[in-house]
C-alpha cells in the first residue's frame, strides 16, 4: 500500500523511533512511518508502491528484544515497540550491505543524479569498498529501447517486481543462486530477443542503471524535466520529459491517476518522431499544373516535386480564401472540417467553433466515427451518456470482468496491467474475442467465438439471466424501462440454439452468463471488436443490457466501459467535434442547445446534423463537398476502402491539411500547413476514464512550425470570424476557460486547478467537486432517469465470404504501431522493433497455401490488394487473416469495407472478405519505416 | 503443534527429509532401516492437529528412499488404518537452502527456493498460505516410540546433566563412522571412544565441528564439553542436526572453514546482500595467507545481523571459530 492510501486510515500506533514516540497508520511499516516524522532509513530494494521484499538489507533497524536486525520496510511497527534505525549496531549492517553492494558496480555511475546506491553511500559516507570486486558480465545491447548492463546489478529484484507483479509480463526472473544470482530475461536469452514487450518499467524501477535507456539516455544530464501526459492511447498515462536541447532524452511514467508511474512502449520510448528530419517546418503550396490523383505512393523526401515553398502569410490567405471561396459561391454544406482525436480539448473545441461559425455547417467529424460512434450512440440512447460509468483501475473491486472485443494489453497496454493485477488478486476475467490475444492466458475462460456473432453470443447470455432467474428485478423495476421488450426479444436466443451460431459451447455461454450476473461486482470492457461493424450498435446495446438486467452498474467494480482508442478521442468529441452535437453532447437539432450557442457564439448556426467521416468522403467523390479543412487526421491511411477516400479528397477544389509530416492525406492538399507535435505545446486532453489531464510543452517547434491553436484561429479570423484568445501558447487557457462556459460536465475544472492538480475527473460541477469517479449510483441521465433496454437482431456482416473471397479479414493495431503510422513509423525504437507490414495467419491456412512464416503473401478483396509478410498466428482463427494498418507499403484499408452501421455511422473495418495467394510483389519501402530512423542512429539491433 | 491447531482450516503439513548439511545422514539411515516407523508418527501428528495434506519433501539423491516410500505410501493408501490426509511426495533439487522451512515451503509450491522473511510466520501463513506444521523426519520418527514406552523410556538416557537420546552422524578420522544413537550431553571425547572404536592410527584429535557446516569449528582442548541443544552457544557454536565430523592432526581448521565458505557460498540462495555477496567476498579473504581478521570481523557482525535466514546468519560462525581457537593458523 502506497502512504497516501494508508493515510485514509485512521487508527495509529504509537512506537519508538531513536527514542521518540512517533505513530504510525494501521498497516503502515516502519520505514513508512519514519519517513513521514522526517527519518530517512537506507532503502534500495523498497519502491514505494511495489511490494516490499526485503532483500537488501539497507534499511535493517534494531528492535529491541529482538536477536538480529529486521528489515524496516517489511516490519509493522507494534505498540510500544522500540526501533533504533541509526543505532551503532544497526548503522554498522547498513554501511556493510552498501559497502559489499559498492565493490561490485563499475565506478562509472549509470544513472547520475538518480543512482540509488551512490546516493545511499553518500549519505552514510561510505566511500569506497574494501572488498574486491566480482567478475562483471557483459552488457546486452540487444534491444532497441533498452541496455541490460548486470555489471550494475545489485540484485535487488524490483525489476523482477516490475515485470511480473506490477506489469505482469512474466518475462524477467532471477536465475541462479548465490553470487551467481543474476537476471535474466525467459531463459537467459539476450533481451531483444527475448519475449520483452519493452514496457520499460524495470527500467524506472531500477535504482542503478543496470537497466536504463539504451545509447546512454542516463548519460547526459537534463536541462529541464517537463510533466505532460503520453500522446497515444487513450489510457492517459502521466508522464515527464527529462530534455536538453530542445531534445526529448527520456521519457518516465509520473504517478497519474490512471497509470501511477506505469507506461509501455510507446509512450517510454517512442517519442523521437517529434524530431524526425520529415517533420513539415514551412507551408507548403502545391505547385501549379501538379494533378491531384486517387493512385500515388507518398515519398516525404521528395515533397518538392509536388509542392513549393510559402509563406505563412501566403499559405493561410490562400487556404482561406479557397475554403471563403466554396462557402460564398456553392454554400456552406460544401465545406467539410476533420479535426483529430490527437490533438488537444482547446483544438478540438476551437477547430468545431471554426466549422460551425465560419464555415456556416455541422459537416465536423473525426476518427471517432471509426472507433466508438455505435458505442455512443448505444450508450446515449440506453443511458444518456456516452462516456464510461467505471474508471479502467475500478476493475481492481469487480469479481468478474468481462472483456469483449478488445485487446489492451497491445492497444490499451497500461489499462490491460490493471486488469492482470486485478486476476492476480482473484478476479474472474472472461475474454471473448475472435482472435486468441495475450490476456487470454490470465482469463478464467476464454470464449473465442465467430468473428461477427456478437449478437448470438451476447443475447445468448442474456437469455440465460432470464431463463435461470438471475435477473435484478429490483433493479429492472426501479432504474429501467423496456425491459418487456428484451424479456420478449430474447426467447429465440437460448444458449444450445446460438451455440452452432457463435461456436461456444451452450453450457460455457451458460456458466459466464451466471457468473457474470451473480458476481457481487461484474464490470464489462470493450473496444473496436464490438464496434466496428454494421452491427456494433446492436453489440453495444446488448452489453448494456447485459449490465441493467442484472444491476451490475452504478457501484465501484461494476459498469460499462468503452476502451477509448485516441489519447483524446473522449474529449474530442465532448468538445463537439462531430457532427450531430454541439459541445456536452448537445443536440445540434435541439432548440435550446442552438439558442444556447447561437447567444454563446453569437453567430446564427447551422440547424441540421452534419455528415460523418465515411458519408463526407462519399459527398467529395460525388461532387457535393468541394473544400476541406483537415487538422491532424490521415483519412487516405485510415478510412475504409481507402482509394475511395483517396479519390474523393483528389477531387476537393480546396484541401487545406495540418499536420506534422506529409501524410497521404496532406499529399493531397492544396495548402499544407505545418503544425506542431503535443510536447510543443500546452493543452488537455481528456482520456477514457473521463479525467481531463494537463500536457505541457517541452519543446520548440522545428524551423517554422506552428502550434495548432494559432493556425486554427489565423484561419478562422481570415474567415471573418474575429476572434482574439490572449495570453501564452496560442491563447490556451482562454480557449479553455471559455470552452468550459459551454460544458456544464467541466464547469467545477478551472484552468488554475488543472495547473495545480494535472488531471480532475468529471462529471465535476463545482471547483470543489473532486470529480466522480462512478457515475449513474442513483439515476441515469436520460429524460426519465432510467436506463432503457433495446433489444438486438442479428444482423449479419455486410460482406461475409464467399467462393471467389473465402477468408475473413480483421483489422486493428499493434503494440509497436500507433494508427497509420505516421508518428511511430518515425519513431526509431518502435520502427525497429516492428519495422515492415505483416499479416497474421494460422499456421495450418499458411500451410494450405504452401507458405511459410516471412513469406509474401498477396491479400485482395473486391476492392483493393496489398502484399506483406506472413506472421503465423495460432490465435487468429481458421479463415482469418489479421493486418495492422500502419503501413503506407500494404495499407489494410484499401481491402476494407465502408458499409456502415445504420445509426453510429461507423465503417465495418473488423470484418470484410478477402482472399489470399503466396507470393505477390512488396511495394518498395519508401523514406521511413522498416527500421530506417533506427539505422541513422549508427546502432544495429541484434 | 498447538499453534497449528488453533489456527483456522485446511492445514496442512509439510515433511522435511532434505537432509543436506554437510556429515548429516540420519534420516536416511533411520528410514532406510524403519520406514513405517516414521509414516506411523506422520500420521499421528497429522491426526492430532487435523491436517488435511501431507507433503514429503525428499533429498532427490534419496533414490532408494524415494523408490520404498512410493511403495509403502501406496500400499497405505491401498489399505488405509482409517481416514487419511493427503500425501503428496515432492522431490528436492539438491538445494541446500531448501532445508530451511520457508525455502522449503516455496520449492514445494513450485518457486525459487528462498527463505521467506518472518512475521507471518509458517505455522500461521505458510504452504499455500495456509497454517503449517512443519517437522523433520527424525521428530516424527521418535513419536511412535514416546507413545509406546512413554516419555520416559526416552528421559532416563543423557549424560553429563542432559537427557535424551540423539541420532549422532559421525565422519572423519575416526575408525567406525555413521549413525551413532548416543546419549545427549555426550562429550566428543566419550563419542569417538565409546561409540567410534577411537581415531584412526595416527591420527590425534585436532579439531571437530559438533553440528555440520554452520555449527561451528572447536579445537581438540574444548573435547570435554557437553554435546547438547545449549551446551554449546557459549562457545560460538551449535550442535544444529548432530552431524560430528573429526578433523586429526593431519587437517587445518582454516582449510575446513574456507570449504564450509564455499559451501556456503554456492548455496547461498542469493536473496539478500549479506549472505550473497558477503559469503563470496568472506570466501575470498579466506584465501589469503594472512587473513585480514578485522574486515573478516566487520563483515561477519553484518552476515549474523542483517542476513535473512539462518544460513546466512550462521556463516561467519567457521571464521569466528578459526579466529578464536587457531589462531596460529590466520
Amino acid at each position: 500500500m502506497k502512504m497516501n492510501e494508508l493515510a485514509a486510515t485512521a487508527e495509529t500506533i504509537d512506537f519508538k523511533l531513536n527514542g521518540e514516540t512517533i505513530s504510525a497508520f494501521a498497516g503502515e511499516t516502519i520505514i513508512q512511518a519514519a519517513s513521514r516524522h522526517g527519518v530517512k532509513i537506507p532503502r534500495l530494494c523498497y519502491k514505494e508502491g511495489y511490494r516490499a521484499d526485503g532483500n537488501c538489507r539497507a534499511c535493517v533497524v534494531e528492535i529491541k528484544g529482538e536477536r538480529v536486525l529486521a528489515p524496516s520496510c517489511c516490519r509493522a511497527p507494534a505498540k510500544g515497540m522500540e526501533v533504533e534505525s541509526t543505532s551503532a549496531r544497526a548503522l554498522h549492517s547498513q554501511k556493510m550491505v552498501v559497502e559489499l553492494l559498492l565493490s561490485d558496480v563499475p565506478k562509472v555511475d549509470l544513472k547520475p543524479g538518480g543512482n540509488e546506491l551512490f546516493h545511499w553511500a553518500a549519505e552514510l559516507g561510505v566511500q569506497e569498498s574494501r572488498f574486491e570486486a566480482r567478475s562483471q558480465p557483459k552488457c546486452d545491447i540487444s534491444h532497441p529501447a533498452m541496455d541490460v548492463n548486470l555489471d550494475a546489478c545489485i540484485q535487488c529484484t524490483r525489476c523482477v517486481r516490475a515485470c511480473r507483479e506490477e506489469q505482469v509480463n512474466d518475462v524477467i526472473g532471477y536465475a541462479f543462486r548465490g553470487d551467481q544470482s543474476k537476471i535474466v530475461f525467459d531463459f537467459d536469452d539476450p533481451m531483444g530477443a527475448s519475449t520483452c514487450v519493452a514496457c520499460g518499467e524495470c527500467v524506472q524501477a531500477c535504482p542503478t542503471g543496470a537497466l536504463a535507456p539504451a545509447r546512454h539516455a542516463y548519460a547526459v544530464k537534463a536541462d529541464k524535466k517537463v510533466d505532460s501526459v503520453c500522446p497515444f492511447c487513450g489510457v492517459g498515462c502521466q508522464l515527464t520529459y527529462h530534455v536538453k536541447d530542445n531534445k526529448i532524452l527520456h521519457v518516465e511514467g509520473r504517478d497519474g491517476p490512471s497509470n501511477h508511474e506505469r507506461l509501455c512502449v510507446k509512450g517510454r520510448f517512442g517519442f523521437d518522431y517529434v524530431s524526425h528530419e520529415q517533420r513539415l517546418t514551412k507551408p507548403l503550396i502545391r505547385k501549379a499544373g501538379v494533378p491531384k490523383t486517387g493512385e500515388f505512393t507518398v515519398d516525404p523526401t521528395r515533397w518538392s516535386d509536388v509542392f513549393r515553398e510559402a509563406s505563412w502569410e501566403e499559405a493561410l490567405e490562400l487556404a482561406a480564401s479557397g475554403l471563403k471561396r466554396v462557402r460564398d459561391t456553392v454554400g456552406p454544406q460544401a465545406l467539410a472540417g476533420f479535426g483529430s482525436a490527437k490533438g488537444s480539448n482547446e483544438e478540438a473545441y476551437l477547430f468545431q467553433k471554426l466549422v460551425r461559425t465560419g464555415f456556416g455547417t455541422n459537416n465536423v467529424d473525426h476518427c471517432t466515427r471509426l472507433c466508438h460512434a455505435s458505442s455512443v450512440v448505444a450508450l446515449l440512447e440506453g443511458i444518456g451518456s456516452g462516456a464510461v460509468s467505471n474508471q479502467v483501475s475500478d476493475v481492481a473491486h469487480a469479481e468478474v470482468i468481462f472483456l469483449i472485443g478488445a485487446n489492451p494489453t497491445s492497444n490499451h497496454p497500461v489499462a490491460a496491467t490493471w486488469i492482470k493485477n486485478a486476476v492476480e488478486r482473484g478476479a474472474k476475467l472472461i475474454v471473448a474475442d475472435p482472435r486468441r490475444n495475450d490476456l487470454a492466458r490470465h482469463s478464467w475462460r476464454f470464449l473465442q467465438f465467430t468473428a461477427d456473432m456478437d449478437v448470438a453470443l451476447l443475447n445468448a447470455m442474456i437469455f440465460t439471466i432470464i431463463e435461470e432467474g438471475l435477473v435484478d428485478e429490483e433493479f429492472v423495476r426501479q432504474r429501467t424501462s423496456n425491459y418487456e421488450a428484451l424479456r420478449e426479444n430474447a426467447k429465440d436466443f437460448s444458449p444450445e440454439k446460438m451455440a452452432p451460431l457463435c461456436g461456444i459451447p451452450a453450457a460455457t455461454i451458460r456458466e459466464v452468463a451466471r457468473a457474470y450476473a451473480t458476481s457481487k461486482g461484474s464490470m464489462i470492457l470493450w473496444g473496436m471488436g464490438i464496434s466496428q461493424h454494421v452491427h456494433g450498435t446492436d453489440n453495444a446495446r446488448c452489453l448494456i443490457a447485459l449490465s441493467l438486467m442484472t444491476g451490475q452498474i452504478g457501484r465501484p467494480g461494476t459498469g460499462l466501459h468503452p476502451l477509448r482508442g485516441q489519447n483524446n478521442v473522449q474529449g474530442a468529441s465532448d468538445a463537439g467535434l462531430i457532427p450531430m452535437m454541439y459541445p456536452d453532447y448537445q443536440r445540434v437539432d435541439n432548440p435550446a442547445a442552438i439558442e444556447r450557442f447561437e447567444k454563446f457564439w453569437g453567430r446564427t448556426l447551422d440547424h441540421k446534423p452534419g455528415l460523418t467521416v465515411v458519408e463526407i468522403m462519399d459527398a467529395a467523390c460525388e461532387g457535393r463537398i468541394k473544400g476541406m479543412y483537415v487538422m491532424g487526421e490521415n483519412p487516405a491511411m485510415s478510412d475504409p476502402n481507402a482509394s475511395h477516400a483517396r479519390e474523393g479528397l483528389a477531387a476537393l477544389d480546396m484541401l487545406v491539411v495540418q499536420d506534422i509530416f506529409l501524410t497521404e492525406t496532406a499529399y493531397l492538399a492544396d495548402v499544407v500547413l505545418p503544425a506542431s507535435a503535443w510536447p510543443e505545446k500546452a493543452g488537455t486532453v481528456s482520456n477514457t476514464d473521463r479525467m481531463v489531464q494537463l500536457g505541457k510543452r517541452a519543446l520548440d517547434m522545428p524551423g517554422d512550425a506552428r502550434q495548432d491553436l494559432w493556425i486554427i484561429q489565423q484561419l478562422a479570423n481570415r474567415l471573418g470570424c474575429g476572434w482574439s484568445y490572449a495570453g501564452e501558447e496560442s491563447g490556451v487557457a482562454e480557449v479553455y476557460e471559455e470552452m468550459r462556459q459551454a460544458m456544464n460536465s467541466i464547469s467545477g475544472i478551472t484552468w488554475d486547478r488543472l495547473q495545480a492538480q494535472s488531471s480532475v475527473t468529471y462529471p465535476c460541477r463545482t471547483e470543489e467537486d473532486p470529480g466522480q469517479p462512478v457515475v449513474f449510483t442513483e439515476n441515469f441521465p436520460t429524460a426519465d432517469g432510467r436506463g432503457k433496454f433495446v433489444p438486438a437482431d442479428i444482423i449479419p456482416a455486410n460482406e461475409r465470404p464467399d467462393a471467389e473471397y473465402p477468408f475473413i479479414l480483421i483489422t486493428g493495431r499493434q503494440l509497436e504501431h500507433w494508427h497509420t503510422g505516421s508518428m511511430t513509423r518515425r519513431a526509431s525504437v518502435l520502427d525497429a522493433l516492428e519495422p515492415r507490414a505483416v499479416c497474421s495467419v494460422h499456421p495450418l491456412d499458411l500451410d494450405a497455401i504452401g507458405a511459410q512464416p516471412g513469406d509474401t503473401l498477396t491479400v485482395a478483396s473486391r476492392r483493393g490488394e496489398i502484399a506483406l509478410a506472413a506472421r503465423a498466428d495460432d490465435g487468429t482463427p481458421r479463415g482469418t487473416v489479421f493486418i495492422p494498418f500502419a503501413y503506407y507499403e500494404a495499407a489494410a484499408n484499401l481491402l476494407t469495407n465502408a458499409a456502415l452501421d445504420p445509426f453510429g455511422k461507423i465503417a465495418e473495418v473488423k470484418y470484410c472478405a478477402v482472399k489470399l495467394r503466396r507470393g505477390g510483389e512488396l511495394q518498395a519501402l519508401g523514406s521511413y519505416g522498416g527500421g530506417q530512423s533506427f539505422e541513422e542512429k549508427g546502432v544495429t539491433p541484434a | 503443534m498447538k499453534i497449528v491447531r488453533a489456527e483456522p482450516g485446511p492445514r496442512l503439513m509439510a515433511v522435511n527429509i532434505d537432509e543436506g548439511e554437510p556429515g548429516t545422514f540420519k534420516d536416511r539411515f533411520h528410514l532406510e532401516r524403519d520406514p513405517h516407523r516414521f509414516i506411523e508418527g506422520m500420521l499421528i501428528a497429522a491426526w492430532a492437529v487435523g491436517i488435511q495434506d501431507i507433503f514429503v519433501y525428499l533429498r532427490d539423491e534419496y533414490h532408494g528412499c524415494r523408490e520404498m516410500l512410493e511403495r509403502e505410501l501406496a500400499a497405505l493408501v491401498a489399505d488405509p488404518p482409517g481416514e487419511l490426509p493427503r500425501i503428496h511426495m515432492r522431490r528436492g533439487a539438491g538445494a541446500y537452502i531448501c532445508g530451511e522451512e520457508s525455502a522449503m515451503i516455496e520449492s514445494i509450491e513450485g518457486k525459487r527456493g528462498m527463505p521467506r522473511l518472518r512475521p507471518p510466520y509458517v505455522a500461521q501463513v505458510g504452504l499455500f498460505g495456509r497454517p503449517t506444521l512443519e517437522h523433520n523426519m527424525e521428530t516424527l520418527f521418535w513419536v511412535r516410540g514416546l507413545l509406546e514406552h512413554g516419555a520416559q523410556w526416552f528421559t532416563r538416557h543423557g549424560r553429563n546433566g542432559r537427557t535424551g537420546l540423539r541420532s549422532i552422524s559421525v565422519s572423519g578420522r575416526v575408525k567406525k563412522p555413521g549413525v551413532h544413537l548416543a546419549p545427549a550431553g555426550i562429550t566428543v571425547r566419550e563419542l569417538v571412544n565409546e561409540y567410534c572404536g577411537g581415531m584412526i592410527d595416527g591420527h590425534e584429535l585436532y579439531a571437530y565441528l559438533p553440528g555440520g557446516a554452520s555449527g561451528g569449528i572447536l579445537p581438540a582442548s574444548m573435547d570435554h564439553v557437553p554435546l547438547d541443544f545449549d551446551t554449546l552457544q557459549p562457545h560460538g557454536c551449535f550442535i544444529g542436526s548432530a552431524a560430528v565430523i573429526i578433523l586429526s592432526q593431519h587437517d587445518r581448521a582454516r582449510d575446513a572453514a574456507l570449504n564450509l565458505m564455499r559451501f556456503f557460498e554456492h548455496e547461498s540462495c542469493g536473496q539478500c546482500t549479506p549472505c550473497r555477496v558477503g559469503t563470496a567476498k568472506a570466501a575470498h579473504l579466506m584465501e589469503s595467507r594472512k587473513w585480514d581478521q578485522s574486515l573478516l570481523e566487520e563483515l561477519s557482525v553484518a552476515m549474523a545481523d542483517a542476513s535473512i535466514c539462518g544460513l546466512g546468519q550462521a556463516a561467519p560462525n567457521p571464521i569466528r571459530c578459526v579466529v578464536k581457537h587457531f589462531p596460529h593458523e590466520v
